[in-house]
């Protein structure tokens, strides 16, 4: 907890990361070779590079669906490389929020539910303060009307914007974000986006957008590319919005 | 109230899985309903039968009956070194009494595993009427004990059930041999000098020819006095709480009394082995129905777990633990079970009312209050155990790799 410590805005911190699939087989392939990343509460950051960069298989480290084959990532300073499979559940439940290209929201349940989903995960019947808070990250993202409806009788923008009210519910540090734009027209894409600032700035957790799309990219404050498994640019700039 | 909470989670997520699969979960529920529905009529429909079987074979019979053990020859005991040859012819078994049966009475009276005991002195006669003559079985009995094993007034078509001052009452079919009515003389003449007239009291039929033939009912004093042996009965009948017990309980009271116990077992056991075999056959179709029913609930949850692939890994992506998942499923699978056996329980249910009403009225079956809750409780308990296997399978899947599923 020394680390959080001294760095107290910092989400998350990569060590030296290295992802080796197969390892020990003729199929062993190496796709990320030692990252060091720093994220920090406020930030909202692009992460871009060619398909097959590792992009995925970075984010799914950072997400804690995967652990890295060496090095250390620590999350709100509490290193996760040998934590079991419950730990990182629980980590992933309180402190990150995923955006994915697919929307992935479950279709059985409404759009308010779905909101809710993180919460009634972590602790089952949602309070009045629960539904509360999801209709109010539903007004946010600006679908409020739509809180009844089934996912599927709403447009896609509008399921992304959904998701994103998901990953806000449980006010988590660190927001990922998986090619959120990556099926949506340009216009839709760019609303989405703007939503990314307006939350950031609104929420004050890190977020992480992969994309490939280099003028939303652009938009962001950071850009990290990533290209056959290292980080080859790393630059900050003023936003644009 | 942690585990209360959470169970809330995984039962409402279970439910709108299976609300959303509409066609798929009412497809099942009504092959289950089927299984349930053969389960229910054919479990009702077999104990019915066997109980009547059973209630018809001891409705005319005891239990267990207590009679004097057979006479047998004694022979000398041989000095050592020395050899004899023995010509044994056996003996004839005459009519005798239970020697203390009083005594013996006493005691099975207030034994915890029988519940009526009935003194009898039973044997041989001829009734007479006119020319007509037939042979018949003596029965002399204390009606209030003798009602508690053979509820002979139940079986009365004539008159009423009085013996004692002369009286006596018939089988129907002696009645209508000898041409005999209510009120009617019968001379019954046992042997050895020994007649008496008696006047007819009642007529019963209990269904059975020979004994409907055969038996007259006198009081114990009146048989005791045409048989012979005064103050004597010849057999002690007994019913039991556990009838499917009746043996161990005989041999056990043969040991008590060193009196000779039969069983109803022992006297009918074909009509057991007939019945053993019966409940095979019926617990075969139950456990094979079963066995379809769960296979059919495994496979469609099999399915569903691949169709919410992504689903499954966007909940444990957003921080569900393996163990919810899991539970998600198996309470899908327990719901299946209990829905499905709750309309086929009913159908059962309803079936064996129609079979009652509209069948060939040959008996009636009884159903068990708790058979169609034991049968829900059963099918919930089989739907989860079906649902393991594709539930482990779900709770299994890496997140990572579940959405991305396509």
């Amino acid at each position: 907890m020394s680390d959080l410590a001294t760095n107290a805005n910092e989400v998350l911190r990569l060590d030296q990361v290295r992802k080796v699939f197969n390892p020990g087989t003729p199929l062993e392939t190496q796709v990320l070779h030692g990252i060091d990343l720093r994220l920090c509460r406020g930030e909202l950051t692009a992460l871009i590079g060619p398909s097959g960069s590792g992009k995925s298989t970075l984010l799914n480290l950072i997400g804690l669906l995967d652990a890295p084959s060496s090095g250390e990532l620590y999350l709100l300073g509490q290193a996760t490389r040998d934590s079991d499979d419950e730990t990182r559940t629980h980590l992933r439940n309180q402190a990150i929020g995923f955006v994915f290209q697919f929307h992935h929201l479950i279709s059985a349940f409404s759009v308010l539910e779905n909101v809710l989903m993180p919460l009634m995960i972590r602790h089952g019947k949602p309070s009045s303060a629960d539904i509360e808070l999801a209709r109010g990250l539903l007004d946010e993202v600006g679908l409020s009307q739509f809180a009844d409806k089934k996912p599927t009788q709403i447009s896609g923008g509008q399921q992304q914007r959904v998701a994103i009210a998901r990953a806000l519910v449980t006010r988590p540090p660190l927001l990922l974000a998986d090619e959120p734009t990556g099926n949506l027209d340009s216009r839709t894409a760019q609303s989405v986006f703007e939503l990314f600032h307006r939350i950031n700035a609104q929420f004050g957790c890190a977020v992480l957008v992969v994309t490939h799309d280099p003028r939303l990219a652009a938009d962001c404050e950071r850009t990290i590319q990533l290209v056959d498994g290292h980080i080859v640019s790393d630059e900050a700039r003023t936003s644009t919005l | 109230m942690r585990l209360a909470d959470s169970l809330w989670t995984e039962w409402t997520i279970a439910l709108r899985f299976l609300l959303d699969n509409r066609m798929q979960s009412l497809l099942i529920i009504f092959g289950i309903a089927v299984g349930s529905a053969v389960i229910v009529f054919i479990t009702a429909l077999i104990t019915g039968l066997q109980a009547n079987v059973v209630e018809r074979t001891l409705g005319t019979q005891a239990h267990i009956r207590i009679l004097p053990p057979d006479e047998v020859n004694r022979t000398l005991p041989v000095d050592d070194g020395s050899w004899s040859l023995v010509l044994e012819s056996p003996r004839a078994q005459r009519l005798r009494s239970i020697i203390n049966w009083q005594d013996v009475r006493d005691v099975l009276d207030q034994d915890s595993q029988i519940l009526a005991v009935s003194p009898v002195i039973s044997g041989p006669a001829i009734a007479r009427r006119g020319v007509a003559r037939a042979s018949v079985a003596l029965l002399g009995i204390d009606p209030q004990r003798y009602q508690r094993i053979i509820p002979l007034s139940r079986d009365l078509i004539a008159g009423q059930l009085v013996v004692g001052a002369g009286n006596a009452v018939i089988g129907k079919e002696l009645a209508r041999d000898l041409g005999l009515g209510i009120g009617d003389k019968l001379r019954l003449d046992a042997g050895e000098g020994r007649e008496t007239v008696v006047d007819i009291a009642g007529i019963f039929e209990l269904g059975v020819r020979e004994l409907d033939a055969r038996y007259v009912y006198l009081d114990l004093k009146q048989a005791q006095t045409l048989l012979d042996l005064p103050g004597g009965v010849t057999v002690i009948d007994t019913t039991v709480a556990e009838i499917f017990e009746a043996d161990q309980v005989a041999t056990r009271l043969a040991r008590l009394t060193g009196l000779r116990a039969e069983s109803w077992m022992e006297t009918n056991g074909q009509l057991l082995n007939a019945l053993s075999s019966q409940s095979m056959t019926t617990e075969m179709i139950r456990v094979f129905v079963g066995i379809s029913v769960a296979f059919g609930i495994s496979s469609v949850l099999a399915v569903s777990v691949v169709q919410r692939t992504r689903e499954i890994g966007i909940l444990r992506a957003m921080g569900s633990p393996r163990g919810q998942i899991l539970r998600v499923f198996l309470l899908q699978g327990g719901l299946l079970g209990l829905l499905g056996s709750a309309c086929g329980g009913g159908v059962g249910w309803g079936l064996v009312q129609v079979f009652n009403i509209a069948g060939p009225r040959l008996f009636d079956i009884p159903v068990d209050p708790t058979l169609v809750p034991l049968a829900m409780l059963i099918a919930t308990i089989t739907g989860v155990l079906a649902a393991a296997m594709p539930a482990r399978r779900a709770a299994r899947y890496d997140p990572a790799v579940a959405i991305r599923y396509v």
